[in-house]
């Protein structure tokens, strides 16, 4: 049980500020997880969340007390690292009973709940082995059995999922989502990869250069985007971003195209118009906001991803849903859903339509 | 197919040539040491350069370990050595752990500071150390020469620990720390069993070093009783003339505690004990 509120927490290096303004409440039994690019912070917030970090200035609080100075081990907080950092020295066995091996609980006790947590995950029969003799997904398998034996408030992943391949990657994530189900604990998740964090996510926190970018539902994020980051960001394919100004007729592309849009804002400041891939439809000539040629066409089965090149407006990516028929160097014509589209002003902020 | 297996006989063969050859060189002053220590004294000058003695005799062995001074030398030496070895290592080890996983202000300062005392020849400090150990009474005794030898052996001590701590990812211990520990039973229960192989090493390097370093030896120590072994191995030359035999024989058993004790950590130094700690 833990209910984790960060109040304006920051982070420096000596006179480098990394980290400013973050302000985050993270609910009793929410799996949260924080998105963002290399270097944009996130693993150092959870670090900080851990204790292996220190936070520079701001509140961290842990069911309404003050944690700050708290070293790691009184947090009561279990940890998933990248590298899994598993003891190479001790069994399996041991290394998922060494937190309770160090809280001196007795060994029936031990044995029972590390037995139990081996059961859920499938490693009853290589208790025994150490380290280096699992395959990268039993490791990964081992260290989360060893933030369960602990049943702890919270629950920490450092991109837990990273080191391994693509199928064995679905298959843990899925494991993950049961493990939240049934312990129903906090759940804070780092990725990068934004298929993890749609999925996964109760609530996302998007983080780009040491700031939040916006916090919200999985759909919240895919819907309505804070800014232009945050719509490239979530979303794959990534949205179309199209130059475009307004005029008394309504919203001009560079090419001369105008869209009447219901609603549009009545400032000036429309600078740029996104919308995403899977919004944009391949339609008969007279039906058709952009014209262009099919530069590349990839077929994945389930969808058919058109790139586009449109004189006058830049590379255009449409995807249409299952096979479409359609080869490179053919004429396309586009039409946008023109109530799904985003508008932005010049500094990226998305205007509310 | 069987071209190519020819050519890697002969490449084998070359490689077990070359080995060989090596070994026999690194070897051939120890072969020749066994040698005199084995030869009769009236035969050692009229075989002259033959390679094997033409009779054996144990007489040297005898006379070195009943009638000279010979294992109270080797008593002090070990005592030295072991000391050395063991308060460096211990000292190396928390420096280098210091080194490898904080930051404090003066880190490099200190760091350059080490690098710099292993740029002097050892020679050009002789006499000031002479009148510090002078001064504070400690001439002939084997403390001097323990404090000497850890004072030149620790920087090196701690660079060689400090890279084996930097192979350990810093993550096993913050997952430890999470796990209940505090840094000093993550040291203890995590890291410790990890470095063995790196304190095993650096405990017989250093153990080495004390062993057969003489220059400081001969210079502190004068009394009989608190003679060292290198420096003992000198009474065995006398004004007129040189007990080739004893001499080779003390050298021979010189040899046995270094090797004893490279059998015992060998197998420390060949462990990959990090290995699976992280992926791959």
């Amino acid at each position: 049980m833990a209910r984790i509120e960060l109040q304006n927490i920051t982070k420096a290096y000596g006179s480098v500020e990394v980290m400013r303004d973050i302000d985050l409440t993270i609910e009793d039994g929410e799996f949260l997880v924080l998105v963002g690019p290399s270097g944009c912070g996130k693993s150092t917030l959870l670090r900080m969340i851990a204790g292996l970090e220190p936070i520079t200035g701001g509140e961290f609080l842990i069911n309404g007390e003050r944690m700050n100075e708290v070293p790691p081990r009184d947090r009561d907080m279990a940890m998933v690292f990248q590298s899994y950092a598993l003891y190479p020295h001790m069994d399996v066995a041991r290394n998922m009973g060494f937190s309770l091996e160090i809280r001196k609980s007795g060994s029936e006790e031990r044995d029972r709940k590390v037995g139990e947590a081996a059961k859920t995950l499938g490693l009853t029969a290589l208790t025994k082995r150490l380290p280096k003799a699992l395959s990268g997904g039993q490791r990964q398998r081992v260290a989360m059995g060893r933030a369960i034996v602990r049943d702890p408030s919270a629950f920490l992943f450092d991109e837990p999922l990273s080191n391994l391949d693509a199928a064995l990657r679905v298959e843990m994530r899925l494991e993950i989502a049961r493990m939240h189900q049934r312990l129903a604990a906090t759940m804070i998740y780092v990725t990068h990869d934004q298929v993890e964090a749609l999925t996964l996510a109760d609530r996302i926190v998007v983080l780009n250069a040491g700031k939040i970018q916006q916090v919200g539902t999985p759909l919240d994020l895919y819907e309505s985007p804070a800014n232009k980051f945050v719509a490239q960001f979530i979303g794959s394919p990534t949205m179309n971003i199209l130059s475009v100004e307004q005029n008394s007729n309504g919203i001009q592309l560079k090419d001369g195209t105008v869209l009447q849009m219901a609603g549009t804002p009545d400032k000036d400041s429309v600078s740029e118009l996104g919308v995403r891939p899977e919004h944009l439809n391949i339609v008969s000539p007279e039906k058709a906001h952009l014209s262009g040629v099919a530069e590349l066409v990839e077929h994945l089965g389930s969808d058919t991803n058109i790139h586009a090149k449109v004189p006058g407006v830049g590379q255009v990516l449409v995807r249409q849903h299952g096979h479409y028929p359609l080869k490179a160097g053919e004429p396309v014509d586009i039409a946008l859903d023109l109530d799904k589209t985003h508008l932005f002003d010049q500094k990226g902020r998305r205007l509310a339509a | 197919m069987r071209n190519f297996g020819k050519q890697s006989t002969v490449a084998v063969a070359g490689k077990y040539l070359a080995l060989g050859f090596y070994v026999a060189f690194a070897l051939f002053p120890l072969y020749w040491l066994a040698k005199i220590a084995v030869t009769p004294d009236k035969l050692i000058f009229t075989d002259g350069t033959a390679l094997v003695p033409s009779s054996f005799t144990f007489e040297n062995f005898r006379t070195v370990l009943l009638h000279t001074d010979f294992l109270a030398y080797f008593r002090n030496s070990l005592v030295v050595s072991l000391g050395t070895a063991a308060i460096t290592t211990c000292i190396a080890a928390a420096a280098g752990y210091a080194f490898s996983r904080f930051d404090f202000r003066g880190k490099r300062l200190i760091i350059a500071a080490m690098l710099i005392t292993q740029m002097f020849p050892l020679l050009m400090i002789i006499a000031p150390i002479y009148k510090i150990v002078a001064a504070v009474g400690l001439l002939n005794s084997l403390t001097s020469l323990i404090i000497v030898y850890t004072a030149f052996n620790i920087p090196f001590a701690t660079f060689l620990m400090q890279s084996f701590f930097d192979g350990i990812p810093k993550d096993l211990e913050e997952a430890g720390m999470i796990d209940g520990c505090t840094r000093f039973q993550a040291l203890r229960k995590i890291i410790l069993p990890l470095t063995l192989p790196g304190l095993a090493a650096t405990l017989g390097f250093i153990f080495t070093a004390a062993w057969s370093e003489l220059l400081f030896a001969l210079m502190l120590i004068n009394s009989n009783d608190t003679m060292t072994f290198p420096v003992g191995l000198l009474t065995f030359v006398s004004k007129f003339s040189v007990d080739w035999g004893q001499m080779m024989a003390a050298g021979v058993l010189a040899l046995v505690p270094s090797c004893l004790f490279f059998i015992f950590i060998q197998r420390y130094l060949v462990q990959g004990l990090t290995s699976g700690a992280v992926k791959g």
